[in-house]
């Protein structure tokens, strides 16, 4: 992280990109930012700020996904940099390689240090490739194992920032061993001994989000979504209509609300009005207070044990019994 | 093993295998026009090239386990669903129930307790014929169960799997099997009980990533497809040309994620030895210092 650490510093939006839904934000922004006199520059924020409370709230699944998917969404090493007081950025899976898709370090959170592990999809075009939109390798996976098995070690907590759309979907990873990289690092998070901290951030992407994703307690942000498959493959294959990927959306259950309410998640994290992207100062302070609340009261808790988190993952399901 | 010996045994017969009806069949691999009897007769292993078919779970502990030692459990898991999930008229219970007649089994996995040549162990069979062999709350549920069983009775435990991936009807929650069903594993192995891991055709997505991949032993039928992500994906996103042979079992064991690869004829002997072999054992006393 060290080495990175002038990418998108002091961030602005990476590119112009404007849903459909956002536009009246974007012209009201253009408003206030052109405005001559003080009372007109309120009179325009106040609108500003109905508008953005207006805009997400009446959302749909699809307009969430949308969201979740931003181009201008704060990503990991966004939050990595205002959580965090200092990162050192490790390399290397030990094995082979190095995945720029999977970031992984050590960082300071008041006075801690803690294992930072987490996706990082980019924001220039050049930084969107090299780190292949987020989705990583099977050496992305076997670097986040070997650094959570160093936390365990030097008991440090883990803390796992989760936004890609997927795994990486390609010859070279299936040869690499992606399924087997995931399975074993679900199997490692269940046994670790030491607290983990989840933070869904933007698109928790099947199979490739899980696989960092399990912990002692999960917070998922508002507009984040967290998913099965993605809804356009949900719609193809259920559907055999990818033009149904809004229907699927919907069916399939993909906010922080539903997520919930199935016990899948802790906590939701709430955004500020019209999405993270609008104000990622404030969502990072969101953020920041709910790693403080896990390592202050959940961690030292006498009582602390990997088994709440076996027991956790061992309930989820719905199902009844007959007879 | 009086534990079998106290049991009435039921009777492992099912339905056929699914392959399409008719006296011939065309092999999808040589393309040679086969008898089906023949096919049967042979496993349902073209008797022309050696191309292994796709056979329910039921036709399959038929093939694996000692006659009459099977003793099937947890049936009274029954699928819920959770999001209300709908596609056009059809809910997901609608199709569940339609696998339940289709099939004749409760859900896209069959646990019991058996002996395969004389050797007892727990056993979890898969059937892709029950909606693509899916996972969703009752896979996980069962598959948690009969670990916990293997770790009660100090049984191994084999484990065949066949599954397109999580049971997309279930959302969020059939994601979540991979972890809990990962967890039975980690359960499995604290316990020292031995997990043979056999994977069948196709295993891929979220049962490749999860439970499939973590076995002691991993074993696969010659020519499954196993892998992670679909071939269409992959051809898809990246517009490139899929070698030949990929994502099939001979290819994941030169890439050395494979023991061995086993055929279907020679599966029982196979895993009786091995089953044999790896027994669970009491742990070696440590010499008192
Ligand atoms: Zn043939």
């Amino acid at each position: 992280m060290a080495e990175n650490s002038n990418e998108n510093s002091n961030r602005k939006p990476v590119s112009d990109f404007v849903l459909p839904f956002e536009r009246k934000i974007v012209e009201l922004e253009a408003l206030r930012d052109k405005a001559t006199s003080e009372e007109e520059r309120a009179t325009i924020g106040a609108e500003l700020e109905r508008e953005r409370t207006n805009v997400v709230a009446n959302l749909t699944p699809w307009q969430r996904m949308q969201l979740a998917r931003h181009p201008n969404r704060p990503r990991m090493m966004d939050y990595v940099r205002r959580v965090l007081d200092d990162v050192i950025e490790l390399h290397g899976d030990r094995l082979g390689g190095d995945d720029p898709a999977m970031i992984t370090g050590i960082g300071r959170f008041r006075g801690r240090t803690v294992a930072v592990v987490g996706q990082q999809k980019g924001d220039t075009t050049d930084e969107r490739i090299r780190r292949n939109f987020g989705m990583p390798h099977p050496e992305g996976y076997r670097k986040a194992l070997r650094v959570f098995e160093m936390a365990e070690r030097l008991h440090m907590p883990i803390v796992s920032f989760v936004d890609t759309p997927a795994a990486d979907p390609s010859v070279e990873s299936e040869a690499h061993g992606q399924a087997g990289a995931i399975a074993r690092n679900l199997w490692a998070m269940l046994r670790l001994k030491t607290p983990i901290f989840v933070a869904i951030l933007g698109e928790g992407g099947s199979g490739g989000a899980l696989a960092i994703a399990l912990g002692d307690w999960v917070a998922m942000f508002e507009y984040a979504i967290y998913v099965v498959c993605p809804p356009e493959r949900c719609a193809e294959i259920l559907w055999r209509d990818i033009d149904k990927k809004e229907m699927a959306a919907s069916a399939l259950k993909i906010t922080a609300a539903d997520l919930l309410s199935l016990g899948v998640i802790d906590r939701i994290l709430p955004e500020p009005g019209g999405g993270a992207h609008r104000d990622p100062e404030q969502s990072a302070q969101v953020l920041t207070e709910e790693l403080d609340r896990f390592l202050g009261d959940y961690c030292s808790k006498d009582n602390w044990d990997p088994a709440q988190r076996q027991q956790r993952f061992r309930r989820l399901g719905h199902w009844r019994e007959t007879g | 093993m009086p534990f079998f010996k106290r049991r009435r045994f039921v009777s492992i017969v099912g339905p056929k295998s699914r392959v399409p009806d008719g006296l011939w069949m065309k092999c999808p691999s040589c393309g040679q026009a086969v008898y089906r009897a023949e096919v049967e007769e042979n496993l349902w292993v073209c008797p022309s090239c050696g191309h292994h078919h796709r056979i329910t779970a039921r036709t399959r502990i038929q093939y694996l386990v000692d006659p009459e030692s099977f003793r099937e459990t947890h049936t009274n898991v029954d699928t819920l669903d959770p999001l209300e999930f709908t596609v056009g008229e059809v809910s997901y219970l609608d199709k569940v129930k339609k696998a339940k007649d289709k099939t004749g089994i409760t859900e896209a996995i069959i646990t019991g307790f058996a002996s395969v040549e004389d050797v007892p162990t727990v056993l979890a069979v898969m059937d892709f014929f029950f909606m693509g062999g899916s996972m969703g709350s009752v896979v996980g549920e069962k598959f948690c169960r009969a670990a916990d069983d293997a770790i009660r009775e100090r049984l191994p435990i084999v484990v065949f799997s066949t599954a397109g991936g999580a049971r997309m009807q279930e959302g969020i929650l059939g994601l979540m099997q991979m972890a809990k069903t990962s967890n039975a594993v980690r359960a499995l192995n604290e316990a020292g009980i031995p997990y043979i891991s056999v994977l069948t055709d196709p295993t891929t997505g979220g049962v490749c990533a999860s439970f499939a991949s973590l076995g002691d032993i991993m074993i696969a039928e010659p020519n499954a497809e196993i892998g992670f992500a679909g071939k269409r994906l992959i051809e898809g996103a990246l517009k490139v040309k899929i070698p030949e042979g990929f994502q099939t079992a001979e290819y994941q064991y030169q890439n050395g994620f494979l023991d061995q690869i086993v055929k279907r004829s020679d599966m029982r002997a196979f895993l009786g030895r091995l089953l044999r072999y790896l027994a669970p054992n009491r742990p070696v006393e440590q010499p008192v210092q």
